[in-house]
């Protein structure tokens, strides 16, 4: 799949905004009046630049406001609601807290569980698809879940979240890695399968549709820089994972080795992301003898 | 509504022989006249004349070769691949905006282009690359089956059908009504074992491929041989006798 930097931003950006307000909303830290105005206004803009940076991925934006109303059957269209509804409630809690000086703890926590659900909603639009073996499993979902809680936990600047978080997230990224090279294979999907040509024999494309190249090629069928893969899961590896955790046990309850923790986490989560996409085969690729 | 309709009244799809296709491209080039100036946006190409150009069709033909199990000769199949109109069309139900439909009438997919947003989730959803975003437009196109030529009065009855279907100069494409076990392409479909792409997504196509016949097996024997070999091994007669005085001068 074609690793476009609109949807790397929107999935990085507002996994860790939701993934932040989650833990402002159940209090760590919990900031009071004018002093949580910065903690508040970290976590919208990314969460909203997150969502605005969607909208870039988009052919025809202008009847983006037509997105809400397939929530019954469609991902998207719940993640524009949950998003929408989460942006809501947490706005109100934060206003509250910032202009009136008012804490409202059960709202907090039911805007953190919002929070949460926007982030699964996010996820469930890649592990939905059947198409991308890689993506079309549940582990998915708690990969991007865990991954916003971790995330949250380095902005909340908090210990024990951040090693607890990104611990269980490394460990689900080794998984989802592993469970992943080999989903294509075991789906049984191949060219045979694909053509219908398996009881003949061995199907080989020996002529393209078309010389030139197509919105599926280019979208679906993206092959490039694949052979940097491992290369890149390792750096991703220790700048998500590893370099976070080390510097969240190093510093305990001290803030100022938090802003390093998250500079490597979004580069560590912007490399990762980009495998997510750049690594993800989809079997329309089969009709080109490519994967 | 991009809930899928539990049952349609018609089935309507293609079947696609692959025993008679020759890969004449006739029906790529039929539909994107067609279509480019009919429902909806064009189909634009990009960079026409220029060094890369490229463009959108809803109908394509990959080629394959088949290599026997059993060795022998390769077969050369001709593919044509276009929206398989499928019941459990799984690029109904991503659509955020409700563009992308299915009809309950006669199980037409979709795209009405005032509601797509172009965000390409049924373009990703979709096995068999049915559908491409358009460049220029920004909106997802996709087969129609035709529905400006299947119900259109204007038009002779004859040319009723899909543009890829009426111009298909090797009749390797039929379309007809699936629910109707009756029609045509049931038949066809029963006669020659017709079969489903890709049938463990569970898309539960409606366009069906007629796979190629079998083909002769060519043996590893001189069928010329017996024909060739000499009747008589050694002359009698007076052609012996020639012969042994042909030998001795």
């Amino acid at each position: 799949m074609h690793p476009a930097p609109s949807v790397i931003f929107f999935t990085v950006f507002s996994g860790l905004g939701f993934g932040f307000l989650t833990w402002l909303g159940v209090g760590i830290p919990a900031p009071q009046g004018w002093a949580a105005f910065p903690y508040f206004f970290v976590a919208f803009a990314m969460a909203v630049g997150g969502l605005i940076a969607s909208t870039f991925h988009l052919g025809n934006p202008k009847n983006a406001l037509k997105a809400f109303s397939q929530w019954r059957t469609s991902w998207l269209s719940r993640e524009a609601w949950m998003a929408v509804l989460t942006l809501s409630a947490m706005g109100i809690f934060a206003a509250a807290n910032i202009f009136l000086n008012i804490s409202m703890p059960p709202l907090g926590i039911i805007g953190a569980i919002m929070a949460l659900i926007t982030v699964y909603t996010t996820s469930m639009m890649y592990a939905q698809l059947k198409t991308v073996p890689r993506w079309n499993h549940w582990t998915t979902s708690l990969l991007f879940i865990l991954l916003a809680l971790g995330g949250g936990a380095i902005l909340a600047a908090d210990s024990l979240g951040t090693i607890l978080f990104i611990g269980l997230a490394a460990l689900a990224q080794i998984y989802v890695w592993d469970a992943g090279d080999k989903r294509f294979a075991k789906r049984g999907h191949s060219i045979e399968t694909a053509t219908g040509l398996g009881d003949m024999g061995k199907v080989r494309m020996y002529e393209a549709p078309h010389s030139g190249t197509n919105y599926l090629l280019t979208e679906m069928v993206y092959v490039i820089a694949r052979k940097h893969a491992i290369k890149l899961r390792i750096i991703a590896f220790i700048l998500a994972y590893i370099a976070p955790m080390l510097l969240a046990i190093i510093s305990g309850r001290g803030f100022d080795l938090y802003i390093l923790a998250l500079i490597v986490h979004i580069v560590g989560i912007l490399a990762q992301r980009w495998l997510f996409f750049a690594e993800a085969e989809h079997v329309v690729g089969l009709y080109y003898d490519k994967r | 509504m991009t809930q899928l309709p539990q049952t349609t009244d018609k089935k309507l799809g293609l079947v696609i022989d692959l025993d008679t296709c020759v890969g004449c491209q006739a029906c790529v080039i039929s539909c994107k006249g067609w279509n480019t100036e009919n429902y909806g946006a064009p189909l634009s190409d990009m960079d026409a004349y220029g060094a890369n150009p490229s463009g959108t069709f809803l109908n394509r033909v990959h080629s394959f070769e088949v290599q026997p199990d059993t060795g022998g000769c390769a077969q050369t199949v001709h593919f044509p691949k276009s929206c398989l109109h499928c019941e459990d069309a799984p690029c109904v139900t991503v659509c955020p905006t409700g563009a992308s439909y299915k009809r309950g009438e006669d199980g037409i997919v979709l795209v009405d282009e005032d509601a797509c947003i172009g965000c390409g989730l049924c373009a990703w959803s979709c096995p068999y690359g049915a559908r491409e975003l358009d460049q220029a437009a920004g909106v997802m196109k996709k087969c129609t089956l035709c529905i400006d030529r299947i119900y259109n009065e204007n038009l002779p009855e004859v040319d009723r059908v899909p543009s890829c279907v009426r111009t298909c100069p090797a009749g390797a494409r039929h379309f007809g009504d699936f629910a109707d076990p009756d029609s045509d392409v049931s038949k066809l479909v029963a006669e020659r074992g017709g079969m489903d792409l890709m049938p463990e997504q569970g898309t539960k196509p409606v366009n069906k491929y007629l796979p190629p016949r079998p083909k002769d097996t060519l043996q590893e024997v001189d069928a010329s041989a017996p024909i060739l070999n000499p009747v008589a091994e050694t002359p009698k007669g007076f052609l012996g006798w020639l012969d042994k005085a042909l030998e001795a001068l």
